[in-house]
Formats: structure tokens, C-alpha cells, sequence
């Protein structure tokens, strides 16, 4: 067995991390710098974290992901990497030109105390940015917070380039949340649905799932424009799907610009995509579209179906907050009840809210922020559970214990179908809940007895 | 479309024929690049972790890590411990009050869990700028649990990977001499520079074995610690992959007097050349084995050659392009694809030195591109205007590989069949049929001709 170093006895570790359920900061950054139209996402710091995050992001999405790095040398980490900055940006515009450079840090960089605004500031003096080019930042410090942080502090990032015109666009502001290219389709397709005139950021449809063209676009067709991002402070409302995610970014155009926000847990499953869409037509002021409320239906009509296969089943989830706290939510919903619940990133509210979710569990609930998979795993064999749904590192796990999983979250380096099939929204529930059913069913089949197999289930 | 080269980058560029060769490498990847390259750590990482009852615990933030957790698929015939990932997890604190103390504790807790045999602790970027002491917490902690603790001084920005092959040697040779040796026979070696990818040096100890020929340590694939530490009981090291491992060769030839020969796995020449230089340095001791290993490889031959010659049938002509970690493996790439009449047009590597190109630019085809340190804009140029048909590559090339419409095959950390040995050029030959052949070629915008379509069907599922 792979994890036979996995003892059942639990002790506490202060000092340790094994088999993380979270990565750093700075390929958050990248995943949702690559949700810009015509952007390149640029990494300050040595080459290995470029290349760490490009191959992280290459095998989940089986796309080619393009991001550049300052490539510090020793040099650089006792002088500061001001001059690699600027050699960088001049080289990038010159070489590659994009539209958008997004530089994120790294531990490196923000140790030795690099100065982002500065640095670009000096950039933009200097003339190494053309007219009409642009240079987004965020700071990425790779000890505080995980690869969620990033992604939040790059979507907030982009809105240095927002202003307010005084004047209001008509458009809603939607954040999206770290979700997949075909989640952020989908939240489009919705919206358009209702009615509703969006901008949402960061985009990743049509950048990360692209067709087979023959070509190699370094950058593809999809994200969302400098001149919607300028506009985001012209909205007249923005919802922020998930709050470790999008918070923030929601906020600060609150603040700045006086855009009003509402803060919604991401819409996977019935009840989350309920007050998604509520949200959405009582911003147009309009019904609900007789084609949403169809697809509502028929997820209902799945639930009403198959309940039976679904009561009282046992979930291990581990992920990121925003996503555990929706799917706690759907599972709960429909009689199934997740009883270990791991996040990697840390924050004590997460713990809080998922403790709240499952207060009429059935089962007792162990529930960890800044935990790890060593944890799930120990949990798990200590109170065995149905199903895990997780990244693909969860498969070690679901192998040693003979536990059926579902891949969900990132990454996903072993399956297909993330980039495809959107799991938010009514239709993303009932793709969520047949990849639920048939991982219990086959395992039904697979081990009920000769005299108890069954045609019809 | 043009091809594009940032002006600073023509140096690292060649074209066999085209004027003289003197390609600029080993050089820092300009700041910008989109350069597919990594760090210090990682090369450290690659080479050590195939050490599977070693702890590896890496001492910095949780990314780390987090990217280098059971990525290479290097197998082991026992321990697993080398597949699981343990991180100090550096918190902001850590980074303004030192992490000395996480790390002691760490592993303290690690030790007394899982009894490793040695453990490395990996210095990453952070650690070299906050200045924790690995080495002091590394010598204490040795002491007390009486086990090798070896700091590896892989700090990201110190350098590429090639410096992290450097610092994983540094510490491997740290145990070397440090194990009995009695009962080692004369005919005795140490594999250096495999990482038993998809079961791949266990194919090598077994022709070894037909030869009469003992390994004494792998090094690192399916490693294990006590080999390392006699392993200067072998009369003789095979070095494979350039970079990797020749620090530690060329360490051990000074200090213990055993000597090494560069050997390559990949391919039917180099393979069987390899064997037969093995069989050359033991034949006073063991006369008869020149005749032992030319039986092998006369075996292994006649039931390799009639299946290649089949699917040479369809490859003939066919464009290959290279692109590697180390130069070295190459030179066997090129060779393995002439085998099935394919003409390599583009041959580049990430961490080459000036005597491997030189030596590409003699074995390739005049109007071969050869270049070092690339970016993805400028191989999907070159692919384009060489028009090829197979991409020889890793994890980054493979999607651009694919976008335009061209064949891939991986020869570096994601590969899941054997390549190496008589039987992995058969796999070889069979994975660039398949890709080459593939009928989802005649789906996409590229143009195939009917004469493209595979003429033969593959003997061998």
C-alpha cells in the first residue's frame, strides 16, 4: 500500500505539513491572470516557481500555459530584482507582445523586499510600457495563506486599471471565484438567460479549454478585456461567488468606487444556485426564465429519483474553502453528509461555517482548516466513509482504503472533463450528482453478491 | 509566420551547416523569458527522491512541495516513503523569527515515525535568504538519532538545474564510504543517472544479470540508502543522463579510485555499446563475458529488429523535433529515431553544454536547428516551418505539440512505459507510430496525405 506510513493514531503537529491539500500563493496568481484577454502572466522570482506553476496548470488543463519569470540568479536576491523587472517587461512587451503583463511575486521577492508599485511605476517612467499596454499586479508571498490567496489577490489586482466615469455602465460586476473555464461559460450563459449585462473577471473560458485549431496561440481568444475591467467601476452592483476568492476584489470597488456588492457562497448545487440566480433576476427585476427554471426541475426530479441511493451516505471532501462550503451545503441537502471536511488553506471561519452546515448531521463532524491529506487519511481510517470527493492526490487514499472518489477541485492531472463540463448551476449540479451516483452505483455492482446483484437500480 | 527570436537569443540558436558553431549556453535564462527551465531545488529533487527508504523533507514554503509530490513516477520494488510529501509549510513567522526550530521538530516527529534510513532536508529559495542553518540543525539531529540527516543546499536562485544536480551529489556523497562493503564481487558496478521511470532500470540490472555482472547501488532509482553508502565497493560506475549524476562519479573516481564510463540506455547502438564497454572493462576478470553479452544482445536484436523494420514501413521521412532536459539524451534520441528512417530537424535541450552541442551539430542533418534554452513562441515557429510530424518532449511541450496538429511523445519525467533498453526502443518505435499514425491527425486543419495513412497495424498491442 502507498500510504502504509499512514498510522490510524493521531497526534497533533505544529511543525509538519504531508501530502498538503493546498499549494502557494503564486499559481493562483497565474490561474487567474490567465482569465485577462491577451495577458501574460509574469512570476518575480526564481525560474523553478514559473516552471513548477506552468506544468501544475499544463497537466489540469492539458493546454499550453505560457508565463514568464524574472529569473533571479543570487545576484538579484542581494540587489533586489528591480533591474530583472525592468529587463523582463521591456523583453516581454518587445518578444511576446501582450496585451497585459500580470506580475505576481514570490516567497523570494517579497523577502527581499521587492516594490511592486514602485518598480512598475519606474517601468511605466521609463517607457519599457507601450501606449495601450498595461501591467497588473499582486503580492503573492507564498508563506501566508495558499494558492486560494493568490488567486483572491490577483483578481483583486486587476482593478488598478478600474475607474469610475461617474457615470453607471448599466453592467453587474460577477467574480467568478477560482471555478473552471467551463463553470465561468456557464455563469455567462445564465446571466444571459435572465438578462443581466455582466462583466466577469477573471475569464478563463475560451483561454483554458480551447478547440484544436492547428495553431499555437500564446494568447487565445477568451478573457475578459482591460477596457471590462476599466468599466467595473462604472457597474452598477457586483456579486462576488465565494468569499475566499472574491471578497476582497468585491470590496474594493465598494470602497473605491462605490459599487455596491453582495457576497454569495459559489453556486454548486441546488440551494447555492437558488440565491445565485434569485440575485441575478431581481437585478434585471425580471422572472425567472422558464428555460432556468426547467433545468432546476430536472436536477430536482434527479434528487427525487435516486434519493434513496443518496441517504445517509458518507463524504470525505477536501479542496478549498469557498467550494467545500457549497458542496457541504448540497450534499447535506440531499441527505448525505459529509463527516470529514480538510482544507488546506487556513482561517478559522471555515471551520466555523462548515460546523454551522452540518449542525444536524447524523454523524459527528470532523472539520480542519490549515489541515492536510495525512490528516483526511487518518480520519478516514478511524471513521470510514462512501465516497471521497477531491483532487486527484486523493486517489492515493481512496486506492489504500478501497473508497470510490470523485475528482473534483484542482488538480485534476489524471481525468478529463473539468475543462468541458461546468459543475455550477442547475445543469453543473446534475453533472455533479450523476459523477456522485455512478461512483456509488458501480461500486454497488461491483460488490454486492451473485444473489443480490440487481439489472435495475 | 516569422519566427521569432528575441534578438538577445540568436546566439543560443544554430542551424547545422549554417556557419560556425558556437552556440552561447549554460547561460541565465534572460529575465522575460518564458524559459523551460526550472530551478536549483528541482534538480536536486529529481535526482534524490528516487531514494525510496530516504525521508525527503523540504524546508520552505508550502509550494514546493506541494509541485514535486510523486510527479516523476520513479518506481520502487520495496519503500514508499519517497512518495509521500513532507514540507516544513514556512509560515510568516517562520520567515521573520528563522524556521531552525520547525525544522528540528519536524524532524524529530519524522524520524521517530517512519525510522528512515537517512533523511535529506531540501533548502529552498527562502531559507537561503533568512539564513536558517541547515547544516547545524542537519549535524544535531544526526547525532541524536544516530541516522544520516544531509542538508541539501538547493536554494532556487543559486543557479539552474544543473546546481541542483550538483548539491543532490554533494549530499549523496556525503554517505558514500560510509557501508561495508565485504562481499562485493570484482564484477560489480553501480548504476548512476537512472531513475527507474516505468520500471526502467530494472531492465537494465537484468541484462546485467544475463552478463554476469552484480549492481551494487542505483542511483538513483529505486534506491536505497545502504546500497549508497557501500556502493565504493563497485569496480566500476555507469553514468547515464549528462547532467545529473557525473558530479558524483567524477567525486567518487577522486576519492575512492572507482572509475566511470558514460553509458546511454536509450536506443539500439548505444545500448548495446554500453553492455559491451561493461563487458570490455570486466572481460580479464571474467573472460567469458564478451560472449555472454554478445548472445544478449544477438537475442534481444532478433526479436527487436523484425518489428521495427515493420513500423519503419510507415515512419520513413517522417520529421522529428527534440526537445530535452539534458543534451545527452539526444544524442541516443537521434540515433533511435533514425532507426525508423525519421529525419530529426530540430533538436534543442534546456541545460546543454558547448561540447554537447558541438557534438549535436556534427550528428545532425545540415539545416537542423539546434538551440538551447527555448520558449514555447519560438519552438511552435520552428515545429511549423520544419514541418514536423513528432515532437519529442516533456510535461510543457506537449500541449503546444498538439495544438498544432503534430504527433508527441514523452521521453522525460511523464512517461509510463519503459524507453530505455532493447525492449523500451521496441516501446519506443511503437508510442511514435502511434502518435505519428494517429488517425485524430486527419480530423485537424493539418494536411494529410493519403499516403500518410498508416500502411501497416501494429503486431504488438
Amino acid at each position: 500500500m502507498l500510504l502504509r506510513h499512514t498510522p490510524k493514531e493521531i497526534t497533533e503537529r505544529s511543525a509538519l505539513s504531508i501530502n498538503p491539500a493546498k499549494t502557494c500563493q503564486p499559481v493562483g496568481a497565474m490561474y487567474a491572470s490567465l482569465g485577462v484577454h491577451g495577458c501574460l502572466p509574469h512570476s518575480h522570482g526564481s525560474q523553478g516557481c514559473c516552471a513548477y506553476h506552468r506544468s501544475a496548470l499544463t497537466r489540469h488543463y492539458k493546454e499550453p500555459i505560457s508565463a514568464a519569470t524574472s529569473s533571479f540568479t543570487e545576484g538579484a536576491s542581494v540587489f533586489g530584482g528591480q533591474a530583472n523587472l525592468l529587463q523582463a517587461i521591456e523583453n516581454i512587451f518587445t518578444v511576446y507582445e501582450p496585451e497585459v503583463i500580470a506580475v505576481h511575486t514570490t516567497c523570494l521577492s517579497e523577502t527581499i523586499g521587492d516594490d511592486l508599485p514602485q518598480m512598475t511605476d519606474k517601468a511605466r517612467e521609463s517607457g519599457k510600457i507601450p501606449d495601450g499596454k498595461h501591467v497588473i499586479f499582486a503580492n503573492t508571498p507564498s508563506y501566508v495563506g495558499s494558492h486560494v490567496t493568490g488567486f483572491s489577490n490577483m483578481v483583486k489586482g486587476m482593478l488598478r486599471v478600474a475607474e469610475s466615469t461617474g457615470k453607471k455602465n448599466g453592467k453587474v460586476n460577477i467574480i467568478p471565484g477560482w471555478v473552471e473555464p467551463a463553470d465561468m461559460e456557464e455563469i455567462k450563459r445564465l446571466c444571459a438567460l435572465i438578462g443581466v449585462a455582466i462583466t466577469l473577471f477573471p475569464d478563463t473560458s475560451g483561454v483554458l479549454n480551447g478547440p484544436m485549431s492547428g495553431q499555437y496561440k500564446m494568447f487565445p481568444e477568451g478573457g475578459v478585456t482591460i477596457r471590462e475591467l476599466k468599466g467595473t467601476g462604472d457597474a452598477i452592483g457586483t456579486l462576488a461567488l465565494g468569499d475566499w476568492c472574491s471578497a476582497d476584489a468585491a470590496r474594493y470597488l465598494d470602497s473605491q468606487f462605490k459599487v455596491p456588492c453582495r457576497i454569495l457562497e459559489m453556486p454548486f448545487g441546488l440551494k447555492a444556485t437558488d440565491r445565485f440566480i434569485d440575485a441575478l433576476r431581481t437585478i434585471a427585476g425580471v422572472s425567472v426564465p422558464e428555460e432556468i427554471a426547467h433545468e432546476r426541475g430536472q436536477l430536482v426530479d434527479l434528487i427525487s429519483d435516486m434519493h434513496q441511493y443518496f441517504y445517509h451516505k458518507k463524504v470525505a471532501l477536501v479542496g478549498d474553502p469557498d467550494q467545500l462550503i457549497a458542496l457541504t451545503e448540497f450534499f447535506t441537502s440531499i441527505d448525505m453528509w459529509p463527516i470529514h471536511i480538510v482544507t488546506g488553506t487556513p482561517g478559522k471561519r471555515f471551520e466555523k461555517k462548515i460546523k454551522k452546515l452540518t449542525e444536524g448531521s447524523p454523524f459527528p463532524v470532523n472539520v480542519r482548516s490549515a489541515g492536510d491529506m495525512f490528516l483526511l487519511h487518518q480520519w478516514i481510517k478511524n471513521e470510514p466513509v462512501d465516497l471521497i470527493l477531491g483532487n486527484t492526490y486523493c486517489k492515493y487514499i481512496a486506492r489504500d482504503e478501497d473508497i470510490p472518489q470523485v475528482r473534483f477541485g484542482f488538480p485534476i492531472l489524471d481525468r478529463v472533463g473539468h475543462q468541458y463540463f461546468p459543475t455550477v448551476g442547475y445543469k453543473g449540479g446534475i453533472r455533479l450528482l450523476e459523477k456522485v451516483l455512478n461512483a456509488l452505483l458501480d461500486r454497488k455492482d461491483r460488490d454486492d453478491s451473485e444473489q443480490s446483484f440487481e439489472l435495475v437500480l | 509566420m516569422t519566427t521569432a527570436i528575441l534578438n538577445e537569443r540568436r546566439q543560443q540558436v544554430h542551424r547545422t551547416g549554417q556557419g560556425p558553431m558556437d552556440l552561447a549556453c549554460n547561460r541565465d535564462s534572460l529575465a522575460g523569458a518564458v524559459s523551460q527551465r526550472a530551478c536549483v531545488f528541482c534538480g536536486s529533487r529529481v535526482v534524490l527522491y528516487p531514494i525510496a527508504d530516504a525521508l525527503h523533507l523540504v524546508h520552505g514554503p508550502i509550494g514546493c512541495a506541494a509541485y514535486t509530490w510523486d510527479i516523476r513516477g520513479a518506481l520502487s520494488s520495496g519503500p514508499e516513503l519517497h512518495r509521500l510529501s513532507f514540507s516544513t509549510d514556512l509560515q510568516e513567522r517562520d520567515v521573520i523569527f528563522g524556521g531552525e526550530k520547525k525544522l528540528t521538530a519536524a524532524l524529530n516527529e519524522l524520524i521517530d515515525r517512519h525510522q528512515p534510513k537517512a533523511a535529506f532536508v531540501y533548502s529552498t529559495c527562502i531559507v537561503g535568504i533568512i539564513g536558517d542553518d541547515l547544516k547545524a540543525v542537519c549535524r544535531a539531529m544526526s547525532e541524536k538519532k544516530g541516522i544520516p540527516v544531509l542538508p541539501v543546499q538547493s536554494e532556487g536562485f543559486k543557479g539552474n538545474k544543473r546546481s541542483g544536480y550538483l548539491a543532490a551529489c554533494q549530499a549523496m556523497f556525503q554517505l558514500i564510504g560510509t557501508g561495508d562493503v565485504t562481499g562485493i564481487p570484482a564484477t560489480s558496478v553501480n548504476l548512476f543517472g537512472d531513475f527507474n521511470l516505468a520500471g526502467e532500470i530494472w531492465i537494465i540490472r537484468e541484462y546485467l544479470k544475463r552478463m554476469g555482472v552484480a549492481v551494487v547501488a542505483n542511483i538513483t532509482g529505486d534506491g536505497r540508502v545502504d546500497d549508497i553508502r557501500r556502493c565504493h565497493g563497485a569496480a566500476l560506475n555507469l553514468v547515464q543522463c549528462s547532467g545529473a549524476t557525473m558530479d558524483l562519479a567524477k567525486m567518487m573516481q577522486e576519492s575512492h579510485g572507482v572509475p566511470f564510463i558514460r553509458v546511454s540506455y536509450l536506443g539500439i547502438e548505444d545500448m548495446a555499446d554500453s553492455l559491451y564497454r561493461v563487458a570490455e572493462f570486466f572481460k580479464d576478470c571474467d573472460p567469458k563475458i564478451m560472449d555472454r553479452t554478445r548472445e544478449l544482445v544477438r537475442d534481444e536484436l532478433n526479436k527487436l529488429l523484425p518489428e521495427l523494420a515493420m513500423l519503419r514501413r510507415d515512419l520513413e521521412g517522417k520529421k522529428a523535433a527534440i526537445y530535452v532536459g539534458g543534451a545527452f539524451k539526444a544524442f541516443s534520441l537521434i540515433k533511435a529515431l533514425r532507426h525508423l528512417g525519421m529525419q530529426v530537424v530540430l533538436v534543442g535541450s534546456q541545460t546543454g553544454t558547448k561540447e554537447d552541442y558541438e557534438e549535436l551539430a556534427t550528428i545532425t542533418d545540415p539545416g537542423t536547428i539546434i538551440v538551447d534554452d527555448s520558449n514555447p513562441l519560438e519552438l511552435s515557429a520552428f515545429l511549423k516551418e520544419q514541418a514536423v510530424d513528432i515532437f519529442v518532449g516533456g510535461v510543457k511541450e506537449r500541449p503546444i505539440a498538439y495544438k498544432l496538429g503534430m504527433g508527441f511523445c514523452d521521453h522525460n519525467h511523464e512517461r509510463k512505459i519503459a524507453l530505455e533498453g532493447f525492449i523500451g526502443m521496441a516501446h519506443f518505435a511503437r508510442e511514435v507510430h502511434r502518435s505519428v499514425m494517429s488517425p485524430v491527425w486527419l480530423f485537424t486543419s493539418r494536411k494529410i496525405t493519403a499516403s500518410t495513412r498508416p500502411i501497416i497495424k501494429e503486431a504488438v498491442a
